[in-house]
């Protein structure tokens, strides 16, 4: 079995420092640096001390998933390689990740569908596998434009799902999210979602930890279930497989095991508290409006918020960072004073305000939308004109949406 | 894994199962010269399992088992089916995910244990139906051959979908009369043994498990050329009786009547230049060491 000492201020092949991750990231410089989403998720993954990465090309997560191979080809990460689909590479993933590797891949949009049945085994096997999914339409006809719609998919997993704002955000959740994902008392795969192209083919200041710097090996043996690498008893895991049996055991044991799995997700909730210094952000939660977002529909959140005050109206916003665990009691709270609550979103279901709609009391205040979907763009003054329009303000009509 | 690993703590010997203590007494992991022979004085990777009486898979599993060369660092991927049954009761690291995709598992299984033991053998298996490895997964079949991933693929080739009750499969003969298959199945056996050697296996090998010490000869055969070169590839005959209207008895029978020379599971072997020159290399040593043996004893 791995050596169980502890490998932090010794160095990687690369040169790199194993640094304890709350140092790295909390108290190390930051050097700001001028990249795009996709080469922010390389330099995050180059700290990341990756074991093995698995890649497919869909946009619009293609480039970030070919930059991961140059830090292969530099020796970064330990094993890297092109799948021959979304289902394949997602069970590779496994794969890797029941022999106790950390992992790491990136999809979007059809891709995500496609490999949908390995999300529930990777949490039912216990697999902190992290995904990026650069959300991109799954509608028919064919779409490659922005649209979050698939997060929707991934909510009922078993996965941790966060979305992220910003490059920024991407950068330190990617690092972050492996301290979630590997602690033994939730050792799940986490979806890292963003909103493709705002997020990946934009350019933006982001603020590096040094690149000298990664974080401490994963060690597979603080896993809760056994690493399956024969390095450790190879005991018979059940007196009877389940699969076959209709008695009230049989079902007792998976539906424990399901439940254990939404436990584990709750119980990731304090560490994700922790290292995302909570589950939502907020600004003027004693105004009667509150706009509740996430993902880059909370950019333009803060730009409507802008242009409102400028009018004399005031406006809070609530993020939301994290979608499972989901933050009820905190959007509960944030809300409480709210009279109307706006849910602007990047898909035509609105699954947003939806989850909204059944945490909060007096779920009437909740108005979904506006919502965009298909590509197109959330320029703040929807959101302004929405606010408006249910406000019984007189708004100015905005051309091309016939209105 | 060494056997100290699964050694018992003193104080809770007498609570461990019964089983749990054979192994650690009698199994033979770890022994060089492992065999179908050692089935019956030593303990068994395998527990009492859930096939039907007299499944061949149930003897395929238990020479298999005996066979491979290197146990206490293998591990196992399975698929959904029969053979799902049996995994739990196996007593060497194995993975169920999904239908189909065991290729796919393995694939990552086998580059994460060379990222994590670097210098050390650690073989993987695939031991999966043949609705698994030709219908389902076909895809991951191949492309896992294709990129040469260092692991066995084995086929129980039932020519049918048993655990679903017996519908028709790419495996299955022409003509046969199944479910799906209302008015018997229209095109041929899919030749599974020539692509695989087509899409870049090292060693192919076509046949039943009706004689234990040829499981036992291509089992290591398939494992040492998977480790040391390139991707393997067996398919065996384990009929269902159940579906093809046999008795318990008669599942022996029924390999050998497919196994003779003009029948489809008649023995056909594909070893590529590099694999014959790694099992030349194996015999000889093979050789030398019951040789040195010989010696020893003699000067005893």
């Amino acid at each position: 079995m791995a050596d169980n000492k502890s490998l932090i201020g010794t160095k990687n092949k690369k040169g790199q420092t194993f640094t304890d991750t709350w140092t790295m990231m909390n108290d190390a410089p930051r050097t700001p640096s001028f990249y795009t989403g996709s080469e922010v998720i390389k330099e995050a993954l180059r700290r990341a001390s990756c074991d093995v990465m698995i890649a497919y090309p869909i946009t619009p997560q293609s480039e970030a998933a070919a930059l991961i191979g140059e830090l292969f080809a530099e020796g970064y990460i330990g094993d890297y390689f092109r799948g021959e689909s979304e289902f394949a590479v997602m069970s590779q993933c496994a794969g890797a990740a029941f022999g106790g590797a950390r992992v790491f891949t990136t999809t979007a949009g059809p891709g995500t569908m496609r490999a949908m049945e390995n999300f529930p085994m990777w949490s039912g096997a216990r697999l902190p596998i992290q995904m990026i999914v650069t959300c991109r339409g799954i509608n028919s006809p064919l779409s490659i434009q922005p649209d979050t719609l698939e997060i929707a998919y991934l909510l009922n997993t078993g996965m941790l799902v966060w979305h992220a704002e910003t490059a920024q955000d991407f950068f330190d959740w990617i690092l972050k999210g492996y301290m979630v994902s590997e602690e033994p008392d939730v050792h799940l795969p986490l979806a890292l979602c963003c909103d493709g192209f705002f997020v990946t083919h934009t350019k933006d200041v982001v603020n590096l930890t040094p690149a000298d710097m990664c974080l401490p090996p994963y060690d597979p043996y603080r896993s809760p279930v056994p690493c399956m690498d024969m390095e450790c008893p190879p005991v018979r895991m059940m007196r009877d497989p389940f699969v076959m049996k209709s008695n009230y055991i049989s079902y007792a044991t998976h539906a424990s095991w399901q439940q254990e799995i939404w436990a584990a997700v709750e119980r990731s909730r304090k560490h994700t508290i922790k290292w995302i210094n909570g589950l939502i952000d907020t600004e003027n939660i004693d105004a009667d409006i509150m706009i509740v977002a996430s993902g880059t529909a909370v950019s333009q959140g803060r730009e409507a918020i802008r242009l409102l005050e400028d009018e004399g109206i005031r406006c809070g916003l609530v993020k939301v960072k994290s979608l499972r665990p989901w933050p009820e009691e905190e959007i509960r709270e944030a809300t409480k004073n709210a009279k109307h609550i706006f849910v602007p979103e990047f898909n035509v279901t609105g699954w947003l305000a939806k989850e909204i709609k059944a945490t909060v009391p007096n779920h009437h205040r909740v108005h979904a939308g506006p919502r965009v979907c298909g590509g197109m763009t959330m320029p703040p003054e929807i959101i302004v004109q929405e606010i408006k329009t249910v406000l019984g303000m007189k708004t100015v009509s905005l051309a091309g949406r016939g209105s | 894994m060494s056997k100290e690993r699964i050694q018992i703590s003193e104080a809770l010997y007498d609570i461990m199962p019964s089983d749990y203590q054979d192994l650690v007494k009698s199994a033979t992991y770890g022994k060089e010269d492992r065999g179908w022979k050692d089935i019956g004085n030593s303990k068994e990777l395998i527990e009492q399992h859930s096939l039907c009486a007299g499944c061949p898979e149930s003897m395929a599993f238990r020479y298999i088992l005996a066979s491979l060369p290197n146990p206490e660092d293998t591990v196992m991927v399975g698929s959904t089916g029969c053979t799902s049954l049996v995994f739990p009761m196996v007593a060497v690291h194995n993975i169920h995910s999904l239908f189909g995709n065991q290729n796919a598992i393995a694939s990552g299984l086998k580059r994460a244990l060379s990222v994590r033991f670097p210098g050390r053998t650690k073989d993987v298996v695939v031991l999966a139906g043949d609705g698994a490895t030709v219908d389902i997964g076909l895809d991951m079949t191949l492309q896992a051959w294709f990129r040469q991933e260092k692991f066995t693929t084995i086929c129980f080739d039932n020519e049918l979908y048993a655990n679903t009750g017996g519908q028709e499969s790419g495996l299955m003969q022409k003509g046969f009369v199944a479910k799906m298959a209302p008015v018997g199945k229209l095109f041929d056996k899919v030749r599974l043994p020539e692509i695989a050697r087509e899409s870049g296996c090292h060693y192919v090998v076509n046949c039943t498990v009706s004689k234990p010490s040829l499981v036992e000869k291509v089992i290591r055969n398939a494992v040492h050329i998977a480790r040391e070169i390139g991707p393997t590839y067996l398919q065996l005959y384990t009929p269902c009786i159940l579906e093809i209207g046999k008795n318990s008895m008669e599942g022996l029978q029924e390999m050998r009547d497919s196994e003779k020379p003009t029948e489809r599971f008649a023995y056909k072997e594909y070893v590529s230049e590099p694999a014959k020159q790694l099992l030349a290399e194996l015999a000889a040593k093979d050789k030398e060491r019951k040789a040195a043996a010989k010696q020893l004893a003699g000067q005893a």
